[in-house]
């Protein structure tokens, strides 16, 4: 709040006059404003800074830090302790005080061993003030019995240690959770589970205590627990049992073996409370769907992995045996078609040389056809000389100049100077091409 | 779980201290439980520890003890090396540097060869590099005297510091394990060190804070308006500090072993540096007594000297260093656009402060309603090394719990950067004789702000009028005289309330002048002797909310004025 200046001027009177809407006339606006960097220190800064950064008025921002402040004294006042005492508290023997609920007597049974330092003070405070024996001998009541007040005192004493705190927290068998009844683990596992583990945690020299979690909490958060849990590094310990020495200066074998004796227990139970952990944690991972649950999902990756491998492998084979048969396919087909060819060729050949017998018989026919080119009957040395060269001729060209040469001599027939000047034409071809020699042919020359 | 002292939750929680990192000294501080600021001494008792490191055969000495070593081991001793850090060699003054280790070009830093291990190479050591061993032998201090490991702080800086400064100053600091959380500037720390005091009220006011330092001097005018400060305008003189002050004693007693032994012990360095250490202690003496003495044991050529010095000889041959700090105050308030008779306080920083002339002649230059906030004019005064350690601590203090991205979008300029009124706004009296003006926000007001003022309603009450203005101030000479400054032009500053109660023999006054009327507004039947309250919240758009009422009264006046913007 801005605090406020009470200047002792008095104010001028209302003109005559003067009138306004809602008595308000505004008349101008102000000067146009500089741009400077203020120093970011100090608590009004930070008011400016908030107020800025979250767009708070003025009005605003002290409504809303009120309300923290108001919050904060709220709390405090929760803290406070008021349980009232259990009756049966009262007749306990102070010299027992061994035996007394530490927590109850200071009344923090809500809390146990998360009552705060600051908590047991207030707490003792205020037995204090009402069990206090001038309190009771004011009221009258003065039964001489100040043996609550001195429970009260003890509690506070050893709340206040730390380390017979820790000595008595280990034994508080009010804050023992008890492992769930199978009833209970049915109705929901986590929820009957959580509250063991949360208490047992307090023992942990480690903080924080991994909790158990839920149905949903990663293969690492399940891990990381049951790890934290079967590796657990406990301060408890079981002094708060010992059966007490009796310091009367006598007997010292006497004390002797009740310390060692007392040693022994606390091992003893160590040992025991250890093995107790041990198996619990043995029954709930056995109970425990999640570590199912991970083993079946690592098998079912795993599954996935060989069948994925299978597969592979099949597919592979299949690969091979497919391309094998392809290529013999590929081999068949070949061969097929090769034999084929061959046929198709023999039977060319052997239709080129019928051809090629046909085309001769037509050569060798024509001459004979045209009587050997004699008029009347040819003499034998005609025929000779004529057949010569037919046969000087055929014995020359090649296939195809036969066919052409015999389809010649087909359309000559029988005239006998067209059959004469083919021949002479296929002799004189073939002396131009040097396949006959000058002078050789006779009849065709 | 469990409770605290099982000693379980041992956690890395955040403890902050705060850190005045000077060129001749640091200091550290932090604030007590029951919330004053405590400034820490360390090992060897000092509170204003010198910033020096020293080697010898690889073992490292800090403060004090290194200092001595300026007399035997110059070359391996690295003093004055604040100023180097985050600059390039070219930008770099070394004269306070010449009579020890002396910088030299690294690359792109700079760097001081010593032999900082036993072995006879000397190796070369950055600026950075000496700013972290610095700083954490400060933590170390500080983290043995509370007992509890320091690992945050908030670190002074002169306004001047460079961003690539304040880079290096935060990298070194890191190196040294300590997270700093905010870098403030000297002369605002050295203002709040006074306002954090308990019984210190937010008020508005101008304050000049001279900090005088070993090397140099920065003078600044902070405006401080409902507890938010901002920093008018700077001056800074490099070559004017304690130091200045030293040479005049180291002089004086040169020139008086001259005289005896003919030998000047000021051409050896042998014999200057320990003229330099005694003259700097004989300097510090006369600001606490009239006497000081001198003696040192073999100056030159093995003969001891002893003398002494009385003040008002030292105070007759410093007359022109003096003058040289008066007038940079003066400077800085022109400088600012202002008036000395606008200033509300001066604030004396620095270990020069102690120097009683200097405040009084700042009281000779000021009028009699400024306060003058040094060991010599004022009883209660913070000892002035002391100011910008204790407002480091005192911000530390306050954005400890906070989060580093907190703290950055706090002083991001989104945030700092706010409009300022460029006039005061008030409300005007009119009677019967004259106009007076009442300013309620000053200017340079950071916006928005809120106000609230009550007047008094007239005797027979009645309605009332209020007229609310804005103002500016005028210097008025009343009765020239002869002797009278000149007087200058006033501008359209402010001050506080005009000076009723200033005497008759002054010439120079403030008088309120209305320059623009903003609103008028209307308390209609008002009691006899009732007051009214006024409220005016100004928006950084300038626009205004205005409500009035009267006291006690349930109905307000309520209007608005939108922005220019």
């Amino acid at each position: 709040m801005a605090p406020v200046q009470v200047v002792n001027i008095s104010l001028p009177a209302l003109p005559s006059g003067w009138s306004a809407e809602k008595d308000f006339k505004p008349v101008g606006g102000l000067s146009a404003a500089t741009q400077r960097n203020i120093e970011a220190v100090g608590p009004h800064f930070l008011a400016h800074a908030r107020r800025k950064r979250h767009n708070r008025t003025f009005s605003e921002d002290e409504r809303i830090q009120a309300k923290q402040n108001v919050a904060k004294t709220e709390d405090e006042e929760n803290m406070d302790i008021s349980e009232d005492e259990d009756p049966a508290m009262f007749t306990r023997e102070a010299k027992d005080w061994k035996g007394q609920d530490h927590y109850a007597v200071l009344g923090l049974t809500k809390y146990r061993w998360r009552a705060t330092p600051e908590q047991i003070k207030k707490a003792h405070r205020k037995k204090v003030l009402r069990h206090h024996p001038d309190k009771k001998a004011a009221s009258g009541k003065s039964d001489e019995n100040d043996n609550f007040f001195k429970c009260i005192q003890k509690a506070t004493e050893l709340m206040l240690d730390p380390v017979r705190r820790r000595q008595f927290d280990s034994v508080d068998e009010a804050a023992e959770m008890d492992p769930p009844s199978k009833k209970q683990i049915s109705k929901g596992y986590f929820k009957a589970w959580a509250p063991v583990f949360h208490a047992e945690g307090r023992f942990s020299n480690k903080q924080p205590v991994p909790q158990l979690g839920n149905d949903d909490s990663t293969q690492e958060e399940v891990e990381s627990f049951y790890n934290f849990w079967y590796n657990f590094d406990s301060w408890r310990s079981f002094e708060y049992l010992d059966e007490d020495i009796p310091d009367d200066g006598e007997g010292r074998d006497q004390k002797r073996h009740t310390e060692k004796k007392n040693a022994n227990a606390r091992r003893k139970r160590k040992q025991e409370d250890n093995v107790r952990l041990r198996e619990m944690l043995d029954e709930v991972m056995a109970g425990d769907e999640r570590i199912k649950k991970f083993r079946q999902q690592a098998r079912a990756g795993k599954d996935a992995k060989r069948k994925a491998k299978e597969d592979e492998f099949k597919r592979a084979a299949e690969e091979k045996e497919r391309a094998r048969v392809e290529a013999e396919e590929a081999k068949k087909a070949a061969e097929e078609s090769a034999k084929a060819d061959r046929e198709k060729n023999k039977k060319a050949k052997e239709a080129a040389k019928n051809a090629a017998k046909k085309n001769k018989r037509v050569l060798k026919g024509s001459v004979k056809d045209v009587n050997y080119f004699a008029d009347g009957e040819p003499t034998a040395s005609q025929v000779d000389s004529v057949l010569g060269d037919v046969e000087l001729i055929m014995g020359k060209i090649d296939v195809d100049e036969l066919a052409v040469l015999a389809e010649k001599l087909t359309i000559a027939g029988k005239d006998g100077a067209a059959v004469k000047s083919a021949w002479s034409a296929e002799g004189a071809r073939l002396v131009g091409a040097g396949k006959v020699k000058e002078g050789e042919l006779k009849a065709f020359a | 779980m469990g409770d605290a002292a099982n000693g379980v939750d041992a956690q890395a929680e955040r403890f902050a201290i705060g850190i005045s990192f000077g060129n001749s000294y640091s200091s550290i501080a932090r604030i007590s439980a029951d919330g004053k600021a405590e400034v820490i001494a360390n090992e060897e008792g000092d509170r204003q520890i010198p910033s020096v490191l020293s080697y010898i055969e690889g073992e490292e000495y800090h403060g004090t003890q290194a200092k001595a070593q300026l007399i035997r081991n110059s070359g391996n001793t690295v003093a004055y090396f604040r100023d180097f850090l985050g600059k390039d060699f070219k930008s770099i003054d070394p004269t306070p540097c010449h009579a020890s280790a002396h910088p030299q070009q690294s690359e792109s830093t700079i760097a001081f060869s010593i032999r900082d291990t036993p072995s006879e190479t000397p190796n070369s050591a950055t600026v950075s590099e000496i700013t972290t061993r610095h700083l954490r032998r400060l933590k170390q201090s500080a983290t043995d005297f509370l007992g509890k490991e320091v690992n945050a702080a908030v670190i002074t800086v002169p306004t001047n510091f460079a961003d690539a400064q304040r880079e290096a100053l935060v990298a070194s600091a890191k190196a040294a394990g300590i997270d700093v959380l905010q870098l403030i500037h000297e002369p605002v720390a050295a203002v709040m060190a006074y306002d954090a005091r308990p019984e210190a009220t937010v008020t508005d006011k101008l304050t000049v804070v001279a900090d005088l330092g070993g090397t140099r001097s920065d003078v600044a005018v902070v405006a401080c308006r409902g507890g938010i400060y901002t920093i008018l305008a700077t001056a800074h003189d490099y070559e004017l500090g304690g130091a200045s002050l030293d040479q005049i004693i180291i002089d004086h007693f040169a020139k008086e072993f001259l005289k005896k032994h003919q030998i000047d012990p000021r051409e050896d360095a042998r014999g200057l540096a320990k003229l330099k250490l005694e003259g700097e202690a004989t300097r510090k003496a006369l600001s606490l007594s009239t006497n000081a003495q001198l003696s040192v044991e073999s100056l030159a050529n093995g003969i001891d000297f002893g003398s002494t010095v009385n003040r008002t000889r030292f105070e007759l041959l410093s007359g022109k260093v003096f003058a040289q700090f008066t007038g940079l105050i003066e400077q800085v308030v022109k400088k600012a656009d202002l008036d000395v008779l606008d200033i509300d306080e001066v604030i004396f920083s620095g270990g020069a402060s102690h120097t009683p002339k200097i405040a009084q002649l700042a009281r000779n230059i000021f009028p009699e309603k400024t306060a003058i906030l040094a060991p010599s004019t004022l009883i209660s005064a913070i000892n002035p090394s002391e100011l910008a350690a204790r407002g480091a601590a005192f911000q530390a203090s306050l954005v400890q719990e906070f989060d580093h991205e907190d703290i950055e979008q706090s002083i991001h300029p989104m945030v700092t950067v706010t409009p300022h009124l460029s006039k005061a706004i008030g409300v005007e009296f009119t009677s019967s004789t004259d106009t007076t003006f009442q300013p309620l926000l000053n200017a340079e007001t950071a916006l928005p702000a809120r106000r609230i003022a009550q007047y008094v309603a007239p005797k027979e009450g009645g309605d009332v009028l209020v007229r609310v203005c804005e103002g500016a101030r005028d210097i008025k000479v009343t009765k020239p005289e002869p002797k009278a400054k000149e007087e200058k032009p006033a501008d359209d500053e402010d001050s506080d309330f005009s000076d009723e109660d200033e005497e008759e023999e002054d010439i120079r006054e403030i008088v309120w002048k209305t320059e623009k009327p903003v609103a008028e507004l209307a308390v209609k039947g008002v009691k006899a002797g009732a007051k009214i309250e006024v409220m005016v919240h100004v928006n950084p758009d300038l626009g205004l909310q205005i409500a009035v009422r009267e006291v006690g009264g349930s109905t307000a006046v309520r209007g608005a004025i939108n922005g220019s913007a």
